[in-house]
């Protein structure tokens, strides 16, 4: 493993999260390493979305929430960051996809344009580069301006992968993003985050283990709101440490 | 002895539904035969005139309501001015940034506003407009009716910005979009033909009004220059015509009548229509 | 290791006020709420100026104002009673006819008719609760005056004219026309409220009733009518603050007589319809301010009914979503 690799993007230390007065996260620590991809698996409830988007601060914006211990992007305490700022350069993809009523071509200009991203040509380049990485564009060049909410489940996910990346994010966020789709959108999403990883960090969330085997270099388990173990995905999945893990890998609760 | 108590519910129940089905059809018939009855007087009485001459002095024939309708028209514009941004602005307060104690405070005043009758929101606007400028005006009605459309342009707007999935604002936010932004790019469009619907409906709602403009707007027999001069309008013709004592005057009421009606009508089956085609349902 | 206070958007510490400034939050936050005062504001103002304009009437009669009868204003003497008596029994007459007609219509709209035939009843019914009230008064001078003094005020006076209700002459104009154009006027606000309102009773609730064999109307009456009252109440409220303060269909078929009389086939007056008739006209400080005084007491009268309403709708609608 080389040094680049080992860096980490992400340390988390002793995250506690509470929801008004129940708590949903009791002191996860780990470190999530560049252009790696990072997994994270367990029943549901366990605490993994939540634990997602605390990496953005997405949890700011629902009342009574309550977050404290350290998570650090590139050695800086994320509260200590501009939010606008901290969420273009960490994305993030939601379990529904969420593209907004507008055409497909403006769904993923939205990122670059609000951020005052430059000129029209340049725009366009970059929705075509970013439709590209999510391989979406050879199914829409031709409809760039009808409206995103006429394609399939499969197609709007990827273009809302495709929308998060036309901010260039140094992380991505993805929160169950097959959970609704059917095994072959699924496959094309899979293939296209290892794409992805080469450039970016990713982390996923997803309630499918067999997901986590395929496509994560790492993965973490979270059994109510703690996290259990975290570990090389192959070893989590072929040696886990923990009874609990075991238990959930092979099917015997969850 | 249960057999008779059997047929005495039945007969009970037998009867009664039928009386409720009679006063649906009932209401109905009323309503839509009175209706009718204008349509039939004012599609009668309709000229050309009407639509391109000024009133006709007492005792004569003929002439029009031009004054009239162009005089709702500016009406209703300051209407639009005064009331749908502070509504609007309102709304969006509500929705989106207001806490306990401002949502409290604001939708109690607002219902409050709602509920108080059109003759004493004349009252104010008198008061507040006519006595300064010591002049009836079609800014006084315009105030008039602004302040009528703000409680229903607060509630309308509040309402279809709250219908915005929440997942298109997190996806803006996780863009790295500031609130505003958020708002401005994303929620507002989202439920823009929501919000245009309150907006023609509110309209429709506040054309119609006559108390309100009576000592505001007052009336005029000729073209009202600007907006500083007492401004004739269509409600208040109707009212002055139909308990004038003249003939003609009546039937030019009855036109006057069918042509508000086919406005508020109008108004109302297009913003059903619009809301019918709203993006938003689907998204739902 | 550091450990975070809040991360709740607004004690999020280390974003300077600046920055915030800069990126534009705290404006928008700034223009909304600035909007919602001037909401507030206008509303105040409102209050502050019928207060004010009419405190030479309040100052000149206190309390009396109400309950004197006589209003003559050529004698500088004001008196609101016959007002508020004909505002009163006007809304009354309305309430009575329309309560008991738009539940029955909106309980077959709800119950019995087939969705459909209901909906589009219901858009009818909408849409003639848009109609301006000028033009239900339009009606109400040539066609509910007439058809009153014919078919329905000279056979009550025949059949019911010794009690002093329905005794003395009749004209067509009258406290009785009124009440019956209010009815009209709010029947399809009443109609279309307690409609929603029956169509959120739980279908379990009906469907418990018929199963222990309860007929249709039984389940109506028994089940599903007890279930959504206090949002019929409500709406009966509601109507009724509208028919309070409604002004201008009252005004073309009241007969404006400011004489206190014990019949309803007389001519009366409301409140809302002397100030329509007599402001423009006003001559005199004392005169005006008497009669935005009438303004104020029928803004307090709409304000407490209102709340009442809104308490009552508000207190159906928590229950119907606990119930859920």
């Amino acid at each position: 493993m080389s040094q680049a690799e080992s860096q980490e993007k992400i340390r988390v230390e002793g995250l506690d999260f509470h929801y008004g007065a129940s708590q949903a996260l009791f002191g996860v620590s780990l470190g999530v390493r560049t252009n790696h991809i990072t997994a994270c698996i367990g029943p549901s409830g366990c605490g993994k979305s939540t634990f997602l988007r605390t990496l953005n601060r997405m949890n700011d914006t629902v009342p009574g929430t309550r977050a404290s211990g350290s998570i650090q992007l590139d050695n800086h305490e994320i509260r200590d960051l501009d939010v606008t700022t901290l969420r273009r350069r960490v994305g993030m993809v939601f379990q529904k996809s969420n593209p907004f009523p507008k055409s497909i071509f403006d769904n993923v200009a939205y990122g670059p344009r609000i951020n005052g991203g430059g000129s029209r040509a340049d725009i366009a380049d970059q929705v075509e580069r970013s439709l590209r990485r999510a391989a979406l564009w050879d199914e829409v060049k031709h409809k760039l301006h009808q409206s995103a909410l006429g394609l399939s489940g499969g197609q709007q996910q990827r273009l809302c992968i495709a929308r998060a990346l036309a901010v260039e994010p140094e992380v991505l966020l993805l929160d169950e993003p097959c959970s609704a789709l059917d095994p072959i959108a699924t496959a094309k999403i899979e293939e296209l985050l290892l794409d992805i990883a080469d450039s970016c960090t990713i982390v996923i969330v997803t309630h499918n283990m067999q997901q986590a085997a395929r496509v994560s270099d790492y993965t973490g388990f979270f059994l109510m709101g703690r996290l259990v173990e975290f570990d090389r995905t192959e070893k989590i999945f072929q040696n886990p440490a923990h009874r609990e893990t075991e238990d959930y890998i092979t099917g015997r609760f969850g | 002895m249960s057999a008779a108590r059997l047929r005495r519910r039945k007969l009970v129940n037998a009867v009664m539904l039928r009386t409720t089905g009679a006063c649906a059809i009932g209401i109905a018939a009323v309503l839509l035969g009175i209706l009718g009855y204008l349509f039939l007087n004012g599609i009668g009485s309709l000229s050309l005139d009407f639509f391109t001459q000024l009133p006709k002095p007492v005792g004569e024939t003929g002439g029009g309501m031009a004054n009239a309708i162009v005089g709702s028209a500016k009406i209703l514009g300051m209407a639009v001015v005064v009331g749908v941004p502070l509504g609007f602005l309102g709304g969006v307060y509500l929705a989106e940034y207001a806490g306990a104690t401002g949502q409290f405070v604001v939708r109690y005043v607002t219902d409050l506003l709602n509920g108080v009758p059109s003759i004493v929101i004349g009252i104010f606007a008198y008061a507040l407009v006519v006595l300064p400028a010591k002049q009836f005006s079609a800014y006084a009605g315009g105030v008039a009716l602004g302040m009528m459309m703000i409680p229903i342009a607060v509630r309308s707007t509040e309402e279809f910005l709250r219908a915005v999935p929440r997942g298109l604002r997190e996806a803006a936010l996780a863009l790295g979009a500031p609130k505003w932004k958020v708002l401005v790019t994303v929620v507002v469009p989202a439920a823009r033909d929501g919000i245009i619907t309150g907006i023609i409906l509110n309209l429709a709602r506040v054309a119609g009004e006559t108390a309100p403009l009576l000592f505001t707007a007052f009336s005029n027999r000729f073209w009202s220059e600007g907006l500083n001069e007492p401004t004739a309008t269509l409600p208040v013709m109707i009212y002055t015509y139909a308990i004038s004592p003249y003939d003609d005057w009546h039937r030019q009421a009855w036109a006057a009548g069918f042509v508000l009606l086919m406005l508020v009508v109008t108004m109302n089956i297009a913003a059903r229509m619009l809301m019918a085609r709203s993006p938003l349902r689907g998204a739902r | 290791m550091r450990v975070a206070g809040s991360t709740s958007p607004e004690h999020a510490p280390t974003t300077s006020l600046r920055r915030r400034l800069l990126g534009g939050d705290e404006i928008a936050r700034f223009i909304v709420t600035a909007a919602a005062a001037g909401i507030l504001i206008a509303c105040g103002l409102l209050v502050y100026e019928l207060w004010v304009s009419s405190g030479a009437a309040r100052h000149e009669f206190g309390w009396s104002f109400i309950t004197g009868r006589t209003w003559d204003p050529n004698a500088g003497e004001f008196g609101a009673w016959p007002f508020v008596v004909g505002t009163t029994v006007t809304s009354a007459i309305a309430l009575l006819i329309a309560v008991p007609a738009g539940v029955g219509a909106a309980i077959f709209l709800a119950e019995l008719a087939p969705r459909r035939v209901s909906d589009f009843l219901a858009f009818c019914i909408e849409l003639l609760a848009a109609v301006p009230s000028v033009i239900y008064g339009l009606l109400g001078v040539f066609i509910l005056v007439p058809v009153m003094k014919v078919l329905v005020d000279g056979p009550l006076k025949a059949a019911l004219g010794w009690l002093p209700i329905f005794s003395g002459p009749f004209y067509g104009v009258s406290t009785l026309t009124a009440g019956v154009l209010l009815a009209l006027m709010v029947l399809p606000f009443i109609v279309s409220v307690s409609r929603q309102v029956l169509l959120s009773v739980p279908t379990e609730q009906r469907e418990a009733a018929l199963a222990l064999g309860a007929t249709r109307w039984e389940t109506t009456w028994n089940v599903v009518l007890p279930y959504a009252k206090r949002g019929i109440y409500g709406s009966a409220f509601l109507a009724l603050a509208r028919a309070l303060g409604e002004t201008m269909a009252v005004t073309m078929v009241i007969g404006n007589s400011p004489q206190l009389q014990a019949s309803l086939l007389a001519p009366g007056y409301s409140i809302a319809a002397v100030v329509a008739n007599e402001f423009t006209e006003a001559t005199g400080d004392l005169y005006v301010s008497a009669l935005i005084a009438l303004g104020l007491v029928l803004f307090g009268l709409t304000v407490v009914i209102n709340g009442l309403a809104r308490l009552l709708v508000a207190s159906t609608s928590t229950r119907a979503t606990a119930v859920q």
